[in-house]
């Protein structure tokens, strides 16, 4: 069957234990995810989910399912019609050129948010493939460490 | 009410009305244990081993319809019982396990008897709780009942680290369990409802296959009601014996990988399948490809996952069995002519004549399935049937006359040797009016022999008929089928004296060989109502047939098998 990328977004009780429950439907599954987010939906006793992975149309509506059933899940938003960010932060050696990073950044909603004595740090947020155009793009500037955030989704 | 967590576990106990509980006290546990021995309310039945403690408590759930409740302590108290919890989340059995934890300062540090048991038991619990915080005992304990008998019923762990159950707080049980995450849908939706009898109505070939979610919703008499009326015939699951009386005729048989010829061909012919309760196990469906390959399926569960998750529903129905059956069944009055499906059981009637479940009377050692069906005809209804698991368990399934839900207990999802003779335990405690029968396998019952020292000491007689063909027996069968007969660690010519064995608990022994010991130790066993133990030598070589092997299709089974 067509494996496709998929967003899922959770919505769940703040509690201790709730991530392990999700991410061990995954993992005794032996299916992968690909990120992962989680913070606390401001002003109630939620948290905000998302997951992005692979898989085909009837993994995901068995672990949409399965994720409805676990005991703390309020509800899961997997067809819904989701606008999608993801952030990363570069740290670059400060021998690059500072201006032509900052209109690389630029281009990406971005910019230098970061500069110590021998690096700098430049962060975007973006659509997740943009994202990755972006990390491609910054190759040449020799990157030292990347890190992304993950997806965030929200339904439109 | 300022009372210690130990004191809490008792009271919520008292107010869900427990009557017993199966157990096996250790250190962390201790504060419960002491609050134990002051209390009267309640019974508590020591098992000999944790594991034992979890099937007892399932027995007697599934026997009673009520919440089984299991107590042990940290560590290896607590992985011992872990089989029993799979078991009963397999099983979608009521249970509420409490199990002490090393105090809070000592969580994480690998302290004496350590284990992070909730996390060991998050995949094979409908939910569990750590509980931080005497003060949130009520609620989580409240909440265990609730979601263990609501819903999809499972087992519901609950891990208390000892400084919580010795810390005191407020009890206060009065508060209605309210968890705004869990809302199951127990009424069915009217359209869909509504669809499928149309579909039935105008179905030629329907065919009700019945799963065990019909005795757990209480929905026996309402299926019998409904098949009745409306004259559709029926297979049942293996988790489903007794929910039609086996004399209905009706009622073809079990279906899947040892279920009758009929039933399998009813189910390869049927163009709608009537799905109760069901969840469509390997062990039914066999290739999923060429299940009720002409039908269309209606799927009636309360877990929505189950629907659609290995074979694709045309009218799937959300909810609770007894409840969506409430409202089929005036409608069905209306809309379903009865007569529509006499040509259909024609050809059912064909296929029972063509192979019935069957076995021939040869050699001089008692054939396994006339054990069965002699402990059918002299005890029936009077007694409960729980088995282990293997050929014994499949023998019974298909030859046990089971007349009423309930009266069947035995472990289908998880297959585990050694929940026989303990859930007979739980078993008896439910119903002492009736016999309690475990019938296991040689293997099997060495796999919690311990346990006739619970039976003895609470007094609660298990009747243990061994089927002993010194085999392992149902892997011995794939060997001799499918493994060119190399039986690898199968022959368990080695055995105890079992009659020994049994006396040396207190319980009595039989030793039977012909078919007037077998007559004489049974009856001798329920009249003197002790625990007791009759090892009956079987015919080593017999086959649990008809068969379909493993990821066959359901229309092509095999009916005898010829040694080559």
């Amino acid at each position: 069957m067509e494996e496709a990328r998929r967003v899922i977004s959770v919505i769940v009780l703040n509690e201790a234990s709730v991530l392990s429950r999700i991410s061990g439907l995954f993992s005794g599954r032996g299916y992968n995810i690909d990120s992962l987010t989680v913070a606390p939906i401001p002003d109630s006793k939620y948290s905000r989910v998302t997951i992005v992975t692979a898989g085909s149309v009837r993994v995901i509506e068995q672990i949409t399912k399965q994720l409805h059933k676990l005991i703390p899940v309020l509800k899961v938003y997997e067809h819904a019609d989701l606008v999608e960010k993801e952030m990363a932060m570069v740290k670059i050696p400060l021998s690059e050129s500072i201006s032509d990073i900052e209109a690389l950044a630029h281009a990406y909603n971005g910019r230098i948010v970061n500069v110590s004595h021998d690096t700098l740090i430049v962060m975007v947020a973006d659509e997740p493939h943009r994202v990755g155009h972006f990390l491609e793009a910054i190759k040449r500037f020799h990157p030292k460490e990347i890190v992304r955030s993950g997806s965030v989704a929200l339904e439109r | 009410m300022q009372i210690s967590g130990a004191q809490m576990v008792i009271e919520a106990l008292i107010a869900e009305e427990v009557e017993v509980i199966f157990g096996y006290p250790g250190g962390a546990i201790m504060n419960v244990y002491d609050e134990i021995y002051k209390q009267s309310s309640f019974q508590h039945v020591l098992t000999r081993h944790e594991q034992a403690a979890v099937h007892a408590a399932e027995g007697y759930a599934k026997a009673s319809g009520k919440v089984g409740v299991a107590m042990i302590t940290s560590g290896p108290g607590f992985t011992n019982a872990i089989t029993g919890i799979a078991d009963a989340y397999m099983d979608s059995i009521p249970l509420v396990v409490i199990s002490g934890q090393v105090p809070m300062s000592l969580i994480g540090t690998d302290a004496f008897q350590e284990i992070d048991a909730v996390g060991i038991s998050r995949p094979c619990t409908k939910h569990n709780y750590l509980v931080t915080d005497a003060a949130d005992l009520p609620r989580v304990l409240k909440e265990a009942f609730y979601l263990a008998r609501t819903g999809r019923p499972g087992p519901i762990h609950v891990d208390i680290p000892k400084d919580v159950t010795a810390q005191i707080a407020t009890f206060d049980y009065s508060k209605d369990v309210d968890i705004e995450t869990y809302k199951p849908t127990v009424k069915g939706n009217a359209r869909q409802i509504k669809k499928a009898i149309e579909a039935i109505a105008s179905a030629k070939r329907p065919l009700l296959y019945l799963g065990g979610g019909i005795i757990n919703a209480n929905a026996a008499d309402l299926v019998r009601q409904f098949s009745t009326m409306t004259q559709i015939p029926a297979v049942e699951t293996f988790m489903a014996r007794g929910t039609l009386h086996h004399a209905d005729p009706l009622l073809i048989s079990m279906l899947g990988m040892h279920g009758s010829y009929a039933a399998n061909m009813a189910m390869s012919e049927t163009d709608l399948v009537i799905g109760l309760g069901v969840r469509f196990d390997d062990r039914v469906t066999g290739k999923l490809s060429e299940f009720a390959k002409h039908a269309q399926i209606i799927h009636v569960d309360i877990d929505p996952a189950s629907i659609s998750k290995l074979v694709n529903a045309h009218f799937p129905i959300v909810g609770d069995v007894k409840n969506i059956l409430e409202a089929m069944i005036p409608l069905a009055k209306e809309q379903i002519d009865p007569s529509r499906y006499e040509p259909w059981h024609n050809t059912i009637a064909n296929f029972n004549k063509l192979h019935p479940l069957s076995y021939t009377e040869e050699g001089d050692r008692l054939k396994p399935q006339w054990v069965v069906q002699r402990i059918g005809e002299l005890l029936g209804d009077d007694a409960n049937i729980s088995t282990d698991v293997g050929q014994h368990q499949m023998w019974t399934a298909q030859f046990y006359p089971f007349s009423r839900p309930r009266q069947w207990i035995s472990s289908g999802g998880l297959g585990t040797m050694g929940f026989g003779f303990p859930a007979a335990i739980g078993v008896k405690r439910a119903d002492l009016g009736r016999v309690s029968i475990n019938i296991t396998g040689d293997g099997s019952i060495l796999m919690n022999i311990q346990e006739l020292m619970t039976a003895v000491e609470f007094d609660l007689p298990v009747i243990n008929v061994i089927l002993n063909n010194n085999f392992l027996g149902m892997v011995r069968q794939w060997q001799t089928m499918f493994y060119d007969k190399r039986h690898s660690q199968t022959d368990l010519s080695i055995q105890p004296d079992f009659i020994k064995l049994a006396e040396s608990f207190g319980g009595i022994g039989y030793r039977v060989s012909t078919k007037e010991e077998f007559d004489f130790a049974l009856k001798d066993a329920v009249e003197k109502n002790v625990v007791a133990i009759i090892d009956v030598a079987v015919n080593r070589f017999e086959n649990v047939l008809p068969m379909v092997p493993a990821g066959g299709s359901l229309f092509n089974m095999m009916l005898e098998y010829k040694e080559k």
